[in-house]
């Protein structure tokens, strides 16, 4: 399974967990599962409709999936996914 | 259900009869505290740190001291929250608690307006939200259905957003009839439900629309806020994208009162809790110089239902003060005489306690204020 490492921020809805192995074939599916099994992390990463909340960037293996297939992105056992708080605010 | 402690905010102690004034801001919530006479003051917060809060309010129905948040984290969504021990502890709902349900192909950008219904219902609580819909609660805030009656107008797909969004900013429930209700969008106008959000009709007749071709349409109208006169549940006043407007019929039919204003543009609308005839308004210059006039800070008082206006100002910047008071940025205690709170986008907090004769500020340099809401502590 895909290995998916959570911020700080979010290890307080996931049990102090930080580094979770999770199921699935594409990073839409991981982060589907992730939110089944943590709903505070599954509802502060995708909104109702499953869609990626605008500053939440998801990396695999150390690339953005916005310059890959975005959630469709396929992972495999062994593979890193980042969940980390983009650059915004003011 | 997960609760949140507030470890790092200064915490306030109140008792029966003071005053509370809880500040949104783009950074957080804080929170104000005055004796009953409501001479002196103190502070608590901040809480959310680095939060926006649009939405707040404070529930006193029903035997509880609740308040309620709209929060919204920069990268992890909104929320609403709520508080029964003045902020000490706050929950955090995992999952969320207001959702679009599957298959409306939406989902919430910010909670706008938090409003408890009357006290023959001690536990509803209604929910203004982008994109433009209203939720009702029945558990007192902590859980929001979708109110179907509303979403499903055939007019909905033609609402567009303001400047602030397609917002869900003002919710008014009739004191004598808890079915009737209104409600306002921004851009949308004012829809008035006669059996409890099952059916809306649009009700803007009179209220220009100076950006559309058609200056009267039946809805698309930029409706800023809404206020209920207080002791006549017929009357409503409206502040406009450029407009003010008083309805005596329920807001069947719009008048026109900008009598003797600096300008008719501005965001916030507040009326008196028991007299129809009252109300204040926070002008600003213009659609293109969102500021108060000539850098004064000045509120406008009725007291003849919109046939005048007096400008108030004792206490408040006389000059260099090019402030901005934003939709649900100015609010009032309904205690006898009302006290006025308002806050601003450069982060003042200005009171009075006597309707507005005299001003004070309670802060001067809190993050930018969105929103203001006063109560009396039960």
């Amino acid at each position: 399974m895909p290995t998916v490492h959570l911020p700080s921020a979010l290890a307080g809805h996931s049990g102090g967990r930080r580094h979770l192995q999770v199921a699935g074939a594409t990073v839409g599916k991981v982060l589907a599962a992730l939110g089944q099994a943590h709903p505070g992390v599954g509802q502060r990463v995708l909104d109702e409709q499953g869609t990626l909340r605008r500053h939440v960037n998801v990396f695999v293996n150390g690339e953005s999936i916005r310059y890959l297939d975005g959630v469709e992105t396929p992972v495999a056992d062994g593979d890193e996914v980042w969940i980390l708080p983009a650059v915004s605010g003011g | 259900m997960s609760e949140q402690r507030s470890t790092d905010a200064e915490h306030l102690e109140v008792g029966s009869g003071d005053v509370l004034v809880a500040v949104g801001t783009m950074k957080g919530a804080f929170l104000f505290a005055g004796d009953p006479g409501r001479g002196t003051w103190r502070s608590g917060g901040p809480y959310f740190r680095g939060e926006q809060v649009y939405a707040i309010g404070f529930d006193g129905r029903g035997g509880r001291r609740r308040l309620l948040a709209g929060t919204e984290h920069g990268h992890w969504g909104p929320v609403v929250r709520w508080s029964d021990d003045l902020g000490r502890t706050w929950s955090d709902p995992p999952g969320g608690n207001l959702r679009f349900p599957e298959g409306t192909d939406a989902s919430l950008a910010r909670v706008w307006q938090l409003q408890p219904a009357g006290d023959d219902r001690p536990d509803t609580v209604f929910a203004g939200v982008e994109p433009a819909a209203l939720f009702r609660s029945d558990d007192a805030g902590e859980t929001f259905e979708l109110v179907r009656g509303l979403w499903d107008h055939p007019h909905r797909p033609r609402w567009e957003p303001g400047g602030g969004g397609l917002c869900l900013h003002s919710v008014l429930v009739d004191p004598g009839d808890p079915d009737r209700m209104w409600i306002a969008i921004s851009t949308g106008g004012v829809y008035r439900t006669e059996n409890g959000g099952k059916r809306w009709q649009a009700r803007n007749q009179g209220v220009r629309a100076v950006f559309l071709p058609d200056k009267y349409p039946e809805f698309g109208q930029c409706v800023h806020k809404i206020a209920p006169a207080g002791g006549r549940p017929d009357r409503l006043y409206l502040q406009s994208h450029w407009g003010l407007y008083r309805s005596d019929d329920a807001g069947d039919h719009w008048e026109d009162m900008a009598n003797g204003v600096p300008s008719d543009f501005g965001f916030p609308m507040v009326a008196h809790p028991r007299d129809p005839d009252t109300a204040w308004i926070i002008p600003l210059d213009s659609d293109e110089f969102r500021c108060t006039p000539d850098g004064r800070a000045r509120v406008y008082r009725t007291g003849d239902a919109g046939a005048s206006w007096e400008a108030l100002g004792d206490g408040l910047p006389e000059r260099d003060a090019w402030l901005t008071v934003l939709r649900d940025g100015f609010g009032t205690d309904g205690l006898d005489p009302a006290g006025l709170y308002f806050g601003t986008r450069t982060g003042q907090l200005f009171a009075s306690a006597d309707e507005g004769g005299h001003w004070r500020a309670l802060a001067e340099w809190l993050p930018p204020v969105v929103c203001v809401k006063a109560a009396v502590v039960p």
